[in-house]
């Protein structure tokens, strides 16, 4: 049973009402690219510039107080949300840009001297040497990710090994997509300093075992990096209990604004990390002679920072945790179900992924052989029926899979069980026009 | 669906000169970065003539067919009449509906036009044709005179 009612949700969101494709009906089973946003989200954000907009953190007046109020009551929020304190959440533009500023703290602790003196020539005096040198990497280190990462959370990773000099290793994925732990204690040791892995696959939308791989991280001293982009919208994610070190994630996703996202670390850790953009609202000292930097979180926000971003993420937040968060996992599991069971009847489409409901959230992506996706894309887009196709920023997975690309229907807390009929029927079409033997 | 032509099907299908041959005088491999489709084309120029074409299409059934119809409608033509082919092709397919194409100059090319409405395919049929000039002018052939400018 739901604990929400799905038609009184998708009242709360203008854009599900709209036709296309001559007068269709709009199924959209694309929120794993982004998902669609509540009128409270909008309203948040026009209500942040139409009373409140000022800079926040800076300026003696009214509007500075207010705007400095929202934006540190939307931190508060998103902290609350995922079970962090408000000192360990970083507003960022991007996901993409809050893995990129853990995996720049490494590289650009790798170019200072010392581990006494580094804190100091980093700008952060304040910071223990201890824990800032749990950052420092170079030859001879390891950075662990796996086959099934989006590009987000692989791509910075291979960049700080080619810049460092240390070795990327990754773990593969078996035949019925889940991370391939076989072989865990040859690829997780001594040498690895880093862990960066996604709490569910953005294209499989395998859950991994996170609780696992953070124990053995932990047992060789080695940080841990969550990509949480496709978890945080679908489960309750708690940042404490999962025990991870940082763990990224994007407002767009989440049902809020574009051009904000989160980097969640633990204190101690972000105590002690070195800035990644540099500029104003970060600083602590200026001098011509060299600077110093502020106290987390405020060290990795430079510039005016995305207010209104963070006030509308807060409000999507907040719609959430008013629709409750194990419901929504309840309704997400109920969609998955039906649509791997609606793809089950037919012996054409090969779903990739665990069979397992259980295992899996968010996403469902397959194949039909003898068509490409973008064309399965297309037929289900010309009746109204809206899914991503191609490599989902996946290529390596996609690589390792053997395919070229996938189509994927992925899954909002606005999703119906007609809208899976809908999907079904429409992608029924697929083998006449293309000549495929069912 | 008046995307998916009978006639691309067809070429889909069935794609014509399909294989990668020798000789050849250049060999390029172009990718569409938004959904990985391949496609790995050579080209063999005699004199002013294109010999042959021989490519290894991976993907849709629009690039596999642009791909098919590209090879039948420049193998044997002058290179002048095959970049003539190409400016065709290009202008019809990003004139958004507009141009239906000239059965003359592309031959069954003309079945691509209802591609022209679909933004996002326009690059899946461009592909193999990008990989075309950029491999005629690796082979050396002065592709000067194309007037369109190469991807969408």
């Amino acid at each position: 049973m739901n604990g929400f009612d799905v038609e009184t949700v998708r009242q709360d969101f203008p854009i599900l009402s709209r036709t296309v494709r001559d007068g269709r009906p709009l199924v959209y089973l694309d929120s794993g690219a982004t998902s669609q946003k509540p009128r409270a989200v909008l309203d948040a954000e026009r209500d942040f510039y139409e009373q409140h907009n000022a800079a926040a953190h800076r300026g003696a007046h009214q509007l500075a107080e207010e705007a400095t109020e929202a934006f540190e009551g939307a931190r508060a929020t998103v902290a609350g949300f995922i079970g962090a304190q408000p000192g360990e959440v970083v507003f960022t533009k991007s996901a993409t840009e809050a893995l990129n500023l853990v995996a720049y703290a490494f590289s650009n602790v790798a170019v200072v001297a010392a581990d006494a003196d580094a804190p100091d020539a980093l700008g952060i005096p304040g910071a223990d040497p201890a824990v800032t040198a749990r950052f420092r990497i170079g030859p001879g280190d390891e950075i662990l990710t796996t086959v099934m990462e989006h590009h987000a959370n692989l791509v910075p990773w291979q960049e700080l090994a080619r810049r460092t000099g240390a070795t990327l290793r990754w773990i593969e994925v078996t035949g019925d997509g889940e991370l391939d732990l076989t072989g865990i204690d040859e690829l997780l040791t001594e040498r690895t300093k880093v862990v960066a892995f996604a709490h569910v696959s953005n294209v499989l939308g395998t859950i991994n075992p996170v609780r696992e791989l953070v124990a053995k991280a932990r047992a060789v001293g080695a940080l841990t990096v969550l990509d949480a982009c496709q978890s945080v919208p679908h489960l309750p994610v708690d940042f404490g209990s999962l025990g991870v070190d940082f763990m990224a994630f994007s407002g767009h996703k989440m049902l809020g604004p574009y051009g904000v996202g989160v980097l969640a670390g633990r204190r101690e850790l972000l105590d002690a990390m070195p800035p990644f953009l540099y500029g104003g609202s970060m600083i602590e000292l200026v001098r011509m002679e060299g600077s110093t930097y502020a106290a987390p979180p405020q060290r990795f926000e430079a510039g005016v920072p995305n207010e209104s971003q963070a006030v509308g993420l807060a409000a999507a937040c907040d719609y959430l945790s008013a629709l409750g968060m194990h419901a929504v996992a309840a309704h997400d599991r109920s969609i998955t179900q039906a649509v791997l069971d609606g793809l089950a009847e037919r012996p054409w489409v090969r779903v990739l992924g665990p069979r397992s409901v259980e295992k899996r959230t968010g996403a469902v992506a397959f194949v039909i052989d003898g068509v490409h996706p973008h064309d399965v894309g297309q037929v289900l887009d010309d009746s109204g029926v809206a899914v991503r196709t191609g490599h989902h920023c996946a290529w390596p997975l996609h690589r390792a899979s053997r395919i070229t690309a996938t189509t994927r229907a992925s899954f909002g807390p606005y999703t119906t069980l007609g809208e899976v009929d809908a999907f079904l029927t429409a992608l029924d079409r697929v083998p006449a026009i293309f000549g495929v033997a069912v | 669906m008046d995307l998916y032509q009978e006639l691309i099907l067809d070429h889909a299908k069935h794609p014509e000169h399909a294989g990668l041959r020798e000789p050849f005088d250049a060999q390029t491999h172009h990718v569409n970065t938004t959904c990985g489709d391949e496609v790995t084309l050579r080209v063999r120029v005699a004199g002013d003539t294109v010999q042959d074409v021989s490519y290894d299409s991976l993907g849709c059934s629009i690039s596999v067919a642009s791909a098919s119809v590209l090879a039948e409608q420049v193998i044997g033509h002058s290179v002048a009449d095959s970049l003539q082919t190409y400016d065709a092709m290009h202008t019809m397919l990003t004139s958004k509906g507009q141009d239906p194409g000239d059965e003359e100059i592309i031959g069954d090319g003309v079945a691509f036009s209802g591609v022209s409405k679909y933004p996002a395919r326009v690059k899946c049929a461009l592909l193999p044709w990008a990989a075309y000039t950029d491999a005629l002018a690796q082979a050396g052939v002065d592709i000067s005179s194309v007037t369109s400018t190469s991807g969408v």
